[in-house]
């Protein structure tokens, strides 16, 4: 079990129920729960789909996409049945917010889903949850099967007419798979291989079938849009970042941990007062914002709002909300190294410059760091990284790319002091280990 | 070939949720190697079987997750984040600990078959870092101490 932080600045929507017992259904109804379902099945579905539009919510996975947007691609008529695919594959690096919202507040999940089908007229639902998460896939089968033994899912929900499903998938560990064409591969029982795109999800997705694809932070956000109303939830961010959001606190901080803060807060604040600050006296040296993919701030580049807009307009990314705080104790070529080696263990390997573009960036930086390093060799990290850019199938190329790139563009002394067979200047002596040297 | 009853009825409710029999296979084969404890040759055939796939289709699958392993392993898989998160926290200091405690490296399993030790991606536990996950269980804001702990727990478990 996940420890709970809390901090005075937090705005509780999505963690509102977190710590209150909510896995059990009852405790849910009482909480609140169940009655943003029974309201949307009153409502028009392009009603809830303007409410979810206007209230400014944006994909919580990490691309930030209008949610309400989103779900207006799908077609009204369909030949084929449509689906809603809950995104639970969490695993970008820095990101371990679902796993909370699963563990305490699976029921919102799936009311989330069943509003976005009813939305788009979907009449089922899979939540998609990744394979470490055995404990939570335990907890989702209970309580999709409590909704079931209740009559808020299954046929004639609340006596409605309108019949929904709701079904559990587990995945077997794939970090690609949380990309959304690959998920829906995964989900038919395939390997996580991307689907080149056009045709969107939205019109062509699980089964050929017109599919929403929602991570779970994003569905969990949507009763309470349905019961606040969009403009309640507009005001808690800032223009066009609607609401609040769960950030995931990490690294080197006196209280990491996952705190709900309304978009647009302050980063430094969220380091130095919500986070506790740097321990052992020790300096910031750089901020991951959001999950390994975005690239890399400095600790200069700070003093902003923690929204999709700002961070794009300061050369980053929010998102997945995954924020690592690095100090200066911590070697950049070798955090660089550490980045590239995940990917180059989860490229899937479909695409060339991806799966031999991670592959040899793991090769040079691993020497580099070893002491092997050449001056050429660090335009050749910053080249090679550069060409990966927009030529794949999924982000996954990208995400190996970008961090690489900043960290080579912002650290670029840190590269010059490993050269001409120099030991690592932050190794310790003794824990130096000897790593490979590819000649 | 037999598995629990649990498990067949798992997985005849779980035909039942797709259009297609072969989208059951993945959360299958994790179901089926908890039993067996890896994906044996007859587990491969046998699903093959049941899902209308070549044993070809379902070792694709197989190579491309990363929990999903065709050799055999201890009974506790002790499993070591060095991801980033991890990384700044002493994840690699802990998979060290971890060699050194166990006498075996990345991907070894101990000579009483009780432990494997592997090196793994973030496991979403990274506010908590550093982590662990033996089978499916967490052990989070570890220290080498604490790390022993944990080792000692699963080897009384293993001994009741």
């Amino acid at each position: 079990m996940a420890e709970l932080v809390s901090h005075p600045d937090e705005v509780r929507v999505v963690a509102k129920r977190f710590g209150m017992g909510a896995t059990n259904i009852d405790r849910y109804v009482e909480l609140d729960g169940y009655k943003a379902l029974r309201k949307a099945l009153g409502m028009q579905p392009d009603a809830i789909i303007n409410e979810v539009k206007n209230s400014g919510l944006r994909g919580r996975g990490g691309a930030g996409f209008n949610t309400g947007l989103k779900w207006s691609f799908v077609p009204k008529v369909s030949a084929k049945p449509k689906y809603i695919l809950c995104n639970g594959d969490e695993s970008e690096p820095g990101t371990c917010k679902d796993r909370l919202i699963f563990e305490h507040d699976p029921h919102a999940v799936i009311e989330g889903a069943m509003i976005a089908g009813i939305a788009v007229g979907a009449r089922s639902a899979y939540i998609y949850i990744r394979g470490e998460y055995r404990y939570l896939l335990d907890i989702m089968q209970k309580a999709i099967a409590d909704a079931y033994a209740k009559g808020f899912a299954g046929k004639n929900i609340f006596g409605s007419g309108y019949d929904f499903d709701l079904y559990w998938h587990g995945g077997a560990g794939a970090y690609e798979v949380g990309e959304e064409s690959a998920l829906m591969e995964s989900l038919e029982g395939k390997r996580g291989v991307p689907r080149i795109r056009p045709p969107f999800p939205a019109v062509v997705g699980l089964w050929g079938g017109p599919t929403v694809i929602n991570n779970a932070e994003t569905l969990a956000s949507v009763p309470h849009i349905i019961l606040g109303g969009a403009e309640w939830f507009a005001g808690l961010g800032t223009p066009k970042n609607g609401g609040t959001r769960l950030f995931c606190l990490s690294g080197h901080l006196n209280q990491p941990g996952v705190y709900e803060l309304p978009m647009g807060y302050n980063l430094k604040k969220m380091i130095y007062d919500v986070g506790g600050g740097i321990p052992n006296g020790r300096k910031l040296k750089a901020v991951v914002p959001g999950g390994s993919s975005c690239p890399l701030l400095t600790a200069d580049e700070i003093d902003l709002a923690m929204d999709f807009d700002t961070l794009m307009k300061a050369g980053s990314m929010l998102g997945s909300g995954g924020l690592v705080v690095v100090d200066d104790s911590t070697c950049m070529v070798k955090f660089a190294l550490r980045i590239m080696k995940f990917y180059r263990h989860e490229s899937c390997g479909w695409c060339i410059p991806c799966r031999e573009g991670t592959d040899w960036l793991e090769k040079t930086l691993t020497r580099f760091h070893s002491g092997g390093g050449i001056k050429k060799d660090i335009d050749n990290i910053q080249y090679l990284s550069e060409n990966m850019l927009g030529r794949t199938f999924c982000p996954l190329g990208d995400a190996a790319a970008l961090p690489t790139i900043s960290i080579v563009k912002k650290f670029r002394k840190e590269f010059e002091d490993h050269l001409e067979g120099k030991p690592c200047p932050f190794e310790k002596a003794s824990a130096a280990r000897q790593l490979p040297v590819f000649a | 070939m037999r598995f629990s009853d649990q498990f067949e009825s798992r997985f005849t409710e779980m035909l039942t949720h797709y259009p297609t029999k072969r989208s059951v296979l993945v959360p299958t084969l994790l179901y089926a190697q908890d039993e067996v404890g890896y994906l044996s040759e007859e587990v491969i055939a046998e699903l093959a079987g049941r899902l209308d796939l070549t044993e070809l289709d379902v070792r694709n699958v197989i190579s491309y997750y990363s929990m999903l392993t065709t050799k055999p392993r201890g009974k506790f898989n002790v499993q070591v984040c060095t991801n980033i998160a991890c990384l700044l926290r002493g994840g690699e200091e802990l998979l060290a600990h971890c060699e050194e405690k166990l006498g075996v490296g990345n991907k070894g399993t101990t000579s009483d078959g009780l432990f494997s030790l592997e090196e793994v991606e973030c496991i979403g536990a990274c506010s908590w870092a550093p982590a662990v996950q033996v089978n499916y269980d967490f052990h989070e804001n570890l220290t080498p101490e604490k790390m022993d702990g944990v080792l000692d727990e699963y080897r009384k478990r293993a001994r009741q």
